[in-house]
């Protein structure tokens, strides 16, 4: 265990090294009965370098959730190779991945009455040494507290501390979620879905979050969304994918244009650029221009 | 930094030391006290002194002294101790599943008994008792093997049921253990049916849960069996943690998820099989204990899974001394004492006391 994680730091020194490398990777779920058994990840392979932000972005069973599932070694590679850091998951325990990736979940049904403290303390889990003795009891040292205060107050949680996760709002929660993913002190953060379900200004605090993380600690995120504006406005590169394959790959100015949503979404849209930054602007078309699709309906 | 860490660490919002000690420590004397209390009460009373020196005797294994010792004497050591300890240490077992189940399977009304995993271990128990196999054989307790085995079987199914889709809702769980405990109570019925009446009596007052203690020294086995269990589970007890944020979170958090499942289920119906074997069928702790424990204490499993092995060893050695003493020279079912006063007690917690007190 010991050498593993020298290996892991060592291999993060060098800064040729992305922090994702992707390499011909493909999936798919066990045969379900009465449907076709289809690639949910077709021969894709991109690199993430440290530091950035990737926005994955696509339609609906396009393969982005399990992408995720892939990159923090919750699927098995099915073909290909996943490195991070340099090294294959393969070759990792699921501790020393737990060391490297954090993931946050599209949803958290938490059915039990834990309290925001002892969520954020849990991403602490795979930083602890486990003495037999004490049977976990005490198991938090001084560190462990400190880092997952520091977490809570990237997050600005630290005054739910004692509430219930289950009695918070959308927004709170997935804050929380954060800071739990945070505490684990990775270098890789997963998302799926991170503003999914919740208002403006909740969605606008967890990206600032986010671009403060990268900027800050060199945090790299991959981050799932459905929201095409809003992956423009905070990633780096955009991750297009369309049936399990990478369809482009790319900054937003690259890959969100007419012609590419056109043939992955399978609809029209209108596109012009953000009046501050510049990035692509997604506008669904009016009713009533939107007329021809009816009349096909 | 680490000061304000422990603003909110001290503040009784995560597990440390000083509080597990200090709940169980309450805990344990409160045990203590529960159990010499129950030994005064039976179908006839005892007062303090005769419990004080039917303990000091016992303590002490005299058998000088024994020629000097009355009838309550004599009924306090050979009856009613060793049954207010299994009933203790049942309920404690009970509970402790309970609370392993309900993380597991992320359902908080989870319970041995509702989904079919006692039924599993009687009907194993059942079938060895038809064959005619003894409760040894060859210095093995065969009985609370069957009884393992049974509940393993009922507890994968149930399992597997769980598992077949993504995300089977609460209710459609609970639902599938009601109809393979009903199933696996026919086939029970059945093997009453066809037997002996003499025999199937017995089978028949053992299912309705009994806590009538065996030998001694089969009971000290028992005890021991239990608590190695126990601590088995607790130093599982973080990875339960971890299991109830589901189970693609728990990966992300470095715990070998597929193991660590598998290992809960056999202590789970490794501890089920056991007490179902000596005890029969005593519905509703595994439930209720775990339940408004939680409510009280929280969720922390480190903390959750003794204390509610504690309360539900209470529970059950209260619950079994109502049911020897309210009809008393007559004994009801055990059974239908945790139910009727677990039922209630639960609703309201559910209802009122939604906030932790400790």
């Amino acid at each position: 265990m010991k050498t593993n994680r020298m290996e892991t730091m060592q291999s993060w020194l060098s800064v040729d090294v992305p922090a994702i490398e992707v390499e011909g990777v493909s999936f798919r779920y066990p045969t379900t009965e009465g449907r076709e058994r289809i690639w949910t990840l077709d021969h894709l392979s991109f690199h993430v370098d440290a530091g950035e932000i990737l926005g994955v972005v696509g339609p609906n069973g396009s393969g982005k959730s399990s992408l995720l599932k892939v990159l923090s070694g919750y699927l098995p590679v099915g073909e290909g190779d996943v490195r991070l850091g340099g090294l294959s998951l393969g070759t990792r325990s699921q501790a020393d991945i737990a060391r490297l990736v954090a993931v946050v979940p599209q949803e958290y049904a938490q059915v039990f009455p834990f309290t925001v403290a002892e969520t954020v303390l849990m991403g602490r889990f795979p930083h602890r040494t486990a003495r037999w003795w004490s049977m976990g009891i005490g198991d938090e040292t001084a560190s462990d507290l400190a880092c997952a205060h520091h977490a809570m107050v990237e997050t600005d949680v630290v005054s739910l501390a004692d509430r219930l996760v289950s009695d918070l709002s959308g927004g709170e929660r997935q804050r929380v979620m954060i800071a739990r993913a945070l505490a684990q002190a990775p270098k890789i953060l997963l998302l799926d879905e991170p503003t999914a379900f919740l208002d403006l200004q909740h969605q606008i605090e967890i990206c600032s979050i986010l671009r403060r993380l990268k900027e800050e600690r060199g945090l790299t995120v991959v981050l799932v969304s459905h929201d095409l504006n809003l992956a423009s406005q905070y990633c780096d590169r955009i991750l297009m994918l369309k049936a399990g394959a990478l369809f482009r790959l790319g900054t937003p100015q690259e890959v969100i244009g007419v012609d590419a949503l056109r043939a992955v979404y399978g609809c029209d849209v209108l596109i012009d650029r953000h009046p501050e930054s510049g990035v692509p602007r997604v506008t669904i078309p009016s009713y009533a221009s939107t007329k021809h699709i009816r009349d096909h309906m | 930094m680490t000061d304000l860490a422990s603003s909110w660490a001290n503040a009784g919002a995560v597990l440390t030391v000083h509080r597990w000690m200090a709940v169980i420590g309450g805990l344990l004397l409160a045990s203590v006290a529960i159990l010499v209390l129950c030994l005064q009460f039976g179908a006839t009373s005892v007062d303090m002194k005769t419990v004080a020196t039917a303990i000091m005797h016992m303590l002490r294994a005299d058998q000088e002294g024994a020629a000097t010792l009355g009838t309550s004497e004599i009924i306090m050591v050979q009856i009613r101790f060793p049954r207010v300890l299994m009933g203790f240490f049942v309920g404690a077992g009970l509970a402790a599943v309970g609370v392993t189940l309900q993380a597991l399977l992320r359902n908080p009304l989870a319970d041995p008994y509702v989904l079919g995993v006692s039924s599993g271990s009687a009907l194993g128990v059942s079938l060895a008792i038809l064959f005619g196999i003894g409760s040894t054989f060859m210095l093995l307790p065969i009985l609370p093997l069957f009884g393992f085995a049974g509940g393993l079987m009922a507890l994968l199914l149930i399992y597997r049921l769980a598992q077949s889709k993504s995300r089977l809702p609460i209710h459609s769980l609970l639902l599938a253990g009601v109809i393979l405990n009903a199933i696996l109570t026919a086939f029970i019925m059945f093997i009453t049916s066809i037997m002996e009446p003499n025999r199937s009596a017995g089978l028949m007052a053992w299912l309705m849960g009994s806590l009538t203690a065996p030998n001694y020294p089969a009971l000290g086995i028992f005890l021991l069996y239990v608590l190695c269990v126990l601590v088995m589970l607790m130093h599982k007890a973080q990875s339960l943690n971890m299991l109830t944020l589901g189970e693609e979170t728990a990966r992300s958090l470095g715990v070998e998820t597929e193991g660590i499942k598998k290992w809960l289920f056999v202590l789970t119906a490794l501890l089920t099989g056991a007490i179902v074997s000596v005890s029969g069928m005593i519905g509703f702790v595994g439930m209720v204990v775990p339940h408004a424990v939680r409510l009280v204490i929280g969720s922390d499993h480190r903390l959750l899974l003794p204390a509610s092995a504690l309360v539900g060893g209470m529970f059950l050695a209260v619950a079994d001394t109502i049911a020897r003493t309210i009809m008393a020279p007559a004994e009801i079912p055990v059974g239908i004492v945790t139910a009727l006063t677990g039922g209630p007690f639960f609703l309201y917690l559910l209802l009122w006391r939604k906030d932790r007190m400790v």
